[in-house]
């Protein structure tokens, strides 16, 4: 693979002079970061602001008989107590199904519960006073009367015959099922020299972004206009679904969304603790805050990843894995999370097992279950992790079943660099991948063959030490195949208005939003490539949706992508316009000139003929002096949506070398390697960054992270003393390397990198695991890998 | 409701006098009273870091602390280290190596090596993975902190306060 | 996630304090470094009538040597033991064990007389205490008392203090000429409270004055008398390491909870006790770790 695959050497956008496509360019607003000013949506305060707490469901499904908010209502600051049925009048309920995924069915979920509470922790009235304390004196003064159900708490329980309907009205607890059979998945069983087979158990987790979800809503009722700051990672969609269930127009719905502390997923779906947020502002006609605390975060914050897949692989002597079977079963809680459905994550398990590699016979069950839990939807890298995790382990348990090595295994069976355009058993379409080129690249960077070395003396002394392989296909730069043709109105195009500002600077106004990601530095790279300025003449804006042109925001690893190639073609349209303003002052042809470093030049021998300044002077302040019957056009829009295929995939390949100590059974990561593609890398600092913090986003749910319930649906472990999150002493160095196949969809070129690390990291360390535990012939198939399961499976305990 | 206790301090060396209730935590105080809105509330219990300020001198938790019993002290925030300079080289150095993505958790953690940096100029990785453990960061996996940190430390910013 | 309301008092001396104890009874809560009390109120775990601030009294922090005996003031911060020359010299057990209490910023804060008092059975300094026989000084209406540490710690969370008692200062025999310690703890994350913890001394070069004191396994920090005693019996030798793991079973009463089940803990006390000894005792046999399982 080359960085100019299919396109002639110089010819390239990305090769003009003073290109800043591959450059490490720190982040536009970095330095505001550093000093503790940035304006997130938790900060944001307004004149008449109140505050909301929530009085939230003890029980996991209890009918709510009456609410007493008579000593409430006295406390001292208590503005108004609203309840489910009072708010309903304002807001109307969501269903969250996709056409496209068939059969998906929910329930009408409301922005307070109104009858039922169905999680522990779902929101049953709201308590708005001057200060969240004395929300929070007040709200522990409703007295809600429940008249506490029967939860159905995991998904055996709700799938089992005769099994109690969390909503009677849907007939039984199965929201969603997907079943697949490709090829020959009986014969090639029969067929193989060995079959392998375990049932993979994956561990509720959940974002933790460091700043809680936070939104403050104002009605203007003189405007009839609502302005929501929120953190969210899709102002666009956040506006037209507000508009919706508070029955206004969207031109009167306005979301802006500043610095937002993390999102991850987690702040890409409409919460219902939100939506009553902005419904409290309307009926209060005053500004409103809600910033979840962290308990309540735990408790309302989407989860995910609740899967237990039963799988198999069929193998043959020689290596080639025949067949791939899984039965997944997955809870998401009560409600299908809304407009993006809870049917995703399940979905995308059946579409990626068995992904990297060409074997043809596949056949896959899906389960999509209700529960009495907290909602279950898409967070960082939406079911990768569980696919790659029941991928390869089984290959890895192949390889062993046949004494073959799990390098080998993985080259022998990973579809080749040269077969593509290809397809999937489970029929996804594959423009470009690397996989042989990532495993040798890999191979070489930690070096394999001295670590096997040191781990074979080791092992001679009682040190357990592990390698694990993982290799990974990832979503990125979705179509409107994702969510725009199951009916949601989730935007996959993207759009850049990008303008001359009156002293030669540009101005990039872009719906793809910021999280930290870098984003904005991405966006200005681009264009001050295309455009030809010093990239400290771009600003771009992001996060507003009375201001950016309308788009996706960012979610599923597409910002660079499809937001930097509507960038670059913006800044190719506003090049040829600004240069037909500059032929017209010169009087000479728009096609020899060009604009490099901020000066209009000869395009061949790189002269200055003008500056950039000079024409915006000339443009906006003398167009007298320019001909009557042209007009310069200094503000473009450029739109951008991949449309050849649903999905630019990227691929890659992990390795984890830890240590197992086998008394105590607590795992030591030492070290990490990485090798990815994402086509062009258009900022390789922040391609590298994303792919680590990805890979701790991983590393946390492999050895770590857990939403434990007890058998009654009550979450025990809902703080953040007893979730762990992966801190900084128990996390390895990463070290990244790249393959680059730019896509050809588009000609930036670039594919998605966000999720990546997730993706394979569970994989990895599980694998390697069991590769230091290989000695004592056991292995563990069950994430979180906590002391207690290392030492039940070694027979310790 | 109990009554609100007069108190005066001073924050980033500007003279402070308020009236404060009892329960209200040191980082509130300073976000809702003050503006400084640099301090970040991230889980209120002491775990996550993310309010950390210097009290007298020393890092600490703003929500472990109560603004009354800030009553007479000399509190420091990311504003006041900022302005001061005394953070810039460990500033230009998490920028320099994007040790920040979202930035929610950066006050806390530059407030947090610069302590380390002052008590120990020149600390190993582990060292520096140990001291910022109390600081959660989400996005970036801790190593681009560690090597900012550890490039300021190369740099001398261990000469600070 | 805002603290219910609650007064607040800062008092200038211990009389003043035992005073404000005296007239608020049980709705009193004394508030020293305030980094377990803080995060309880923040919760909504606790609702105090009023805080007594215990940090205006300036003679309740220090630590001193005189007469064979360290005095540590019960407002001394972790952060001024693990800075201290004395504690380092004259207790180095304390020295090692307070570097894992929480973060830097928490040992800023952080007491320890509020770490004794509040007696979190996963917290370091009840253990380290245990094992040094350190002398707990209280202060109540009628005067001080001395308690011993092996009386003081009753259960979870509960100590052998008074409501209306004051716990003022702890006393510790300075470290003689050739004592050894011995200190280790599991914890998944590097500052969390211990899944399982043992602080060892030995005042000599054998195994005759040995205390084990655990944290993190029960209700309470516990000594492990059993096998001490089947230390001294056997010398610190294999016979030794495992007669002692066996009379763990008897000393300890393990406690399962989210990060640990009761069998887990009580395994682990065994691993961490073949390791105590194997830094006590580096040359006897009963370090080797291949034993254990």
């Amino acid at each position: 693979m080359s960085d100019t695959a299919g396109r002639q050497p110089g010819l390239s956008v990305l090769d003009r002079p003073n290109s800043y496509i591959g450059r490490a360019v720190p982040r536009p607003n970095i330095a505001r970061l550093t000093q503790g000013r940035g304006r997130y949506a938790s900060d944001i305060s307004l004149p008449r602001m109140v505050h909301v707490a929530f009085v939230r469901s003890p029980y996991a499904h209890a009918r709510i008989v009456r609410i007493d908010k008579t000593a409430a209502s006295g406390l001292p600051g208590v503005v108004a107590i609203v309840t489910g049925a009072e708010l309903a009048a304002v807001m109307t309920p969501w269903v969250g199904v996709l056409s496209h995924l068939k059969g998906l069915k929910s329930a009408p979920q409301h922005a307070i519960a109104v009858e039922r509470a169905c999680w522990q922790g779902e929101a049953v009235a709201a308590v708005v006073a001057r200060s969240r304390a004395e929300a929070e004196d007040a709200a522990e003064l409703v007295a809600v009367d429940y008249e506490e159900l029967e939860p159905v708490v995991s998904v055996e329980a709700a799938l089992a015959p005769g099994a109690r309907a969390i909503h009677p009205e849907l007939g039984d607890n199965i929201a969603f099922e997907r079943v697949l059979d490709a090829g020959e998945v009986d014969r090639a069983f029969a067929e193989a020299d060995s079959v392998v087979e375990t049932t993979f158990a994956f561990g509720r987790h959940t974002g933790v972004t460091l700043e809680p979800r936070a939104i403050v809503a104002d009605w203007n009722p003189g405007e009839a206009r609502l302005t929501v700051y929120q953190g969210t990672q899709a102002p666009h969609m956040m506006q037209n679904i507000i508009a919706r269930h508070l029955a206004l127009e969207e031109s009167q719905v306005r979301v802006i969304c500043g610095d937002v502390g993390g999102s991850f997923g987690i702040k890409v779906h409409v919460y219902a603790d939100e939506m009553a947020t902005v419904a409290l502002a309307k009926l209060l006609k005053r500004p409103v805050k809600y910033v979840p605390d962290r308990v309540e975060s735990f408790v309302s914050d989407i989860h995910a990843r609740d899967h237990c897949v039963k799988a198999r692989a069929a193998v043959k002597r020689d290596g080639t894995i025949t067949a791939f079977e899984i039965d997944d079963e997955t809870g998401i809680g009560p409600y299908s999370m809304y407009p993006r459905t809870s049917g995703i994550e399940a979905n995308q398990v059946v579409n990626l097992v068995g992904g990297p590699y060409r074997t043809p016979n596949y056949r896959a069950r899906a389960r999509v279950v209700f529960q009495n839990k907290n909602v279950m939807c898409q967070y960082r890298g939406v079911g990768h992790p569980v696919a790659c995790s029941v991928t390869e382990g089984l290959v890895d348990m192949a390889a062993r079943a046949i004494g073959m090595d799990p390098f080998e295994i993985r080259r022998r069976n990973v579809i080749p660099d040269d077969a593509h355009p290809s397809v999937s058993a489970a029929g996804l379409k594959f423009e470009a991948l690397s996989h042989q080129a990532a495993l040798a690249k890999l191979h070489a960077m930690m070096d394999y063959d001295a670590r096997r070395r040191e781990q074979a003396a080791l092992r001679e002394k009682g040190v357990y030490r592990g390698i694990g392989l993982a290799t990974f296909i990832e979503v990125t730069n979705p179509s409107a195949a994702f969510y725009g043709v199951g009916g949601a109105r989730i935007s996959s195009q993207d759009g850049a208005a990008l303008r001359l500002d009156a002293t030669g600077a540009l101005v990039c106004q872009i719906s793809v939003t910021e999280q930290g990601q870098g984003t904005e530095a991405v966006i200005a790279q681009v264009v001050a490539t295309a455009f030809g300025v010093p990239i400290e003449r771009v600003r771009v804006i992001t996060g507003d949706t009375d201001v950016t042109p309308y788009g996706g925001g960012t979610w599923a690893s597409r910002g660079a992508g499809i937001g930097g190639e509507a960038a670059l073609q913006a800044g190719k349209a506003l090049r040829e316009n600004v240069l037909k303003v500059a032929g017209t002052i010169l009087q000479a042809q728009p096609a020899a000139l060009d604009i490099r470093d901020g000066l209009v030049v000869d395009r061949d021998t790189g002269r200055e003929r003008i500056g950039l300044e000079e024409i915006a002077r000339i443009a906006y302040f003398r167009p007298d002096t320019l001909p009557s019957d042209f007009q310069p056009e200094l503000m473009v829009v450029r739109h951008y949506v991949p449309r050849k295929y649903p999905f630019a995939f990227t691929n890659g390949v992990n390795a984890c070398w830890l240590e197992v100590d086998v008394e105590t059974g607590f795992v030591k990561l030492l070290k990490y390697w990485i090798v990815e593609d994402c086509g062009t890398i258009i900022n390789p600092q922040l391609v590298d960054e994303q792919i680590r913090g990805g890979v701790v986003q991983g590393l946390g749910p492999a050895l770590m992270e857990h939403c434990i319930y007890d058998e009654r649906g009550q979450l025990l472990n809902g703080n953040m003393a007893d979730y762990l999150v992966p801190m900084a002493a128990e996390m390895p160095d990463i070290e990244v390397g790249h393959v680059v196949s730019p896509t050809l969809e588009s000609e930036l070129g670039a594919k998605g990198a966000g999720e990546a690390g997730t993706a394979g990291a569970a994989a990895a360390v599980a694998n390697a695991v069991n590769d230091a535990l290989s000695p004592f012939g056991v292995a563990i198939s069950a994430i979180p890998i906590t002391p207690e399961i290392v030492l039940r499976a070694l027979g310790r305990l | 409701m109990t009554k609100p206790i007069a108190i005066s301090l001073a924050v980033n060396g500007e003279p402070v006098e308020a009236l404060v209730r009892p329960r209200q935590h040191l980082a509130d105080f300073l976000r809702d009273t003050l503006g400084l809105t640099g301090t970040h509330i991230g889980c209120e219990h002491g775990v996550c870091g993310a309010c950390s300020v210097r009290l007298d001198g020393d890092v600490v938790r703003g929500c472990l602390v109560l603004a009354v019993q800030a009553d007479g002290a000399q509190v420091e925030t990311i504003e006041g280290a900022s302005d001061s300079g005394e953070l810039a080289s460990l500033q230009h150095a998490f920028a320099a190596r994007n040790a920040l993505q979202c930035g929610y958790c950066t006050p806390g953690m530059l407030l947090n090596a610069a302590e380390l940096l002052a008590r120990n100029p020149s600390p190993s990785r582990d060292d520096i993975r140990q001291h910022l453990s109390g600081n959660y960061c989400r996005c970036t996996g801790y190593q681009a902190i560690v090597d900012a940190v550890e490039a300021a430390a190369r740099a001398g910013a261990g000469g600070a306060p | 996630m805002k603290a219910p309301d609650f007064d607040y008092v800062r008092v200038r001396s211990l009389d003043e304090a035992l005073a404000a104890l005296a007239a608020h009874g049980e709705g009193a809560r004394i508030l020293a470094g305030g980094q377990s009390l803080v995060p309880a109120l923040n919760l909504r775990l606790l609702a105090p009538e009023i805080l007594v601030d215990i940090g205006g009294i300036a003679d309740l922090s220090g630590i001193a040597l005189a007469d064979g005996t360290i005095r540590i003031g019960a407002m001394t911060r972790h952060a001024d033991l693990e800075r201290s020359p004395e504690i380092a010299r004259h207790v180095p057990l304390l020295a090692r064990a307070v570097r894992e209490i929480g973060h830097p910023a928490i040992r800023n804060r952080g007491t320890i007389g509020g770490s004794l008092a509040h007696a979190d059975p996963a917290s370091e300094l009840p253990a380290c205490v245990l094992a040094l026989e350190a002398r707990i000084v209280a202060r109540g209406p009628s005067g001080e008392r001395t308690i011993a540490a092996s009386d003081f710690f009753r259960g979870l969370y509960e100590t052998a203090l008074g409501p209306d008692e004051i716990l003022v200062r702890i006393e510790i025999p300075a470290a003689a000429a050739g004592e050894r310690f011995a200190f280790h703890e599991l914890a998944r994350r590097h500052g969390d409270y211990a899944m399982a913890g043992i602080a060892a001394l030995a005042r000599d070069t054998g195994a005759a004055t040995l205390r084990i004191a655990y944290f993190g396994i029960g209700s309470r920090p516990m000594l492990a008398a059993g096998a001490a005693a089947a230390l001294r019996d056997h010398g610190a030798s294999e016979a030794g390491a495992a007669a002692a793991v066996r009379a763990l079973g008897a000393d300890l009463e393990p406690q399962s909870d989210l990060q640990a089940s009761a069998a887990l803990r009580m395994h682990l006390a065994g691993v961490l006790l073949r390791r105590a000894l194997k830094d006590l005792f580096p040359d006897a046999a009963g370090g080797r770790e291949e034993e254990i399982a």
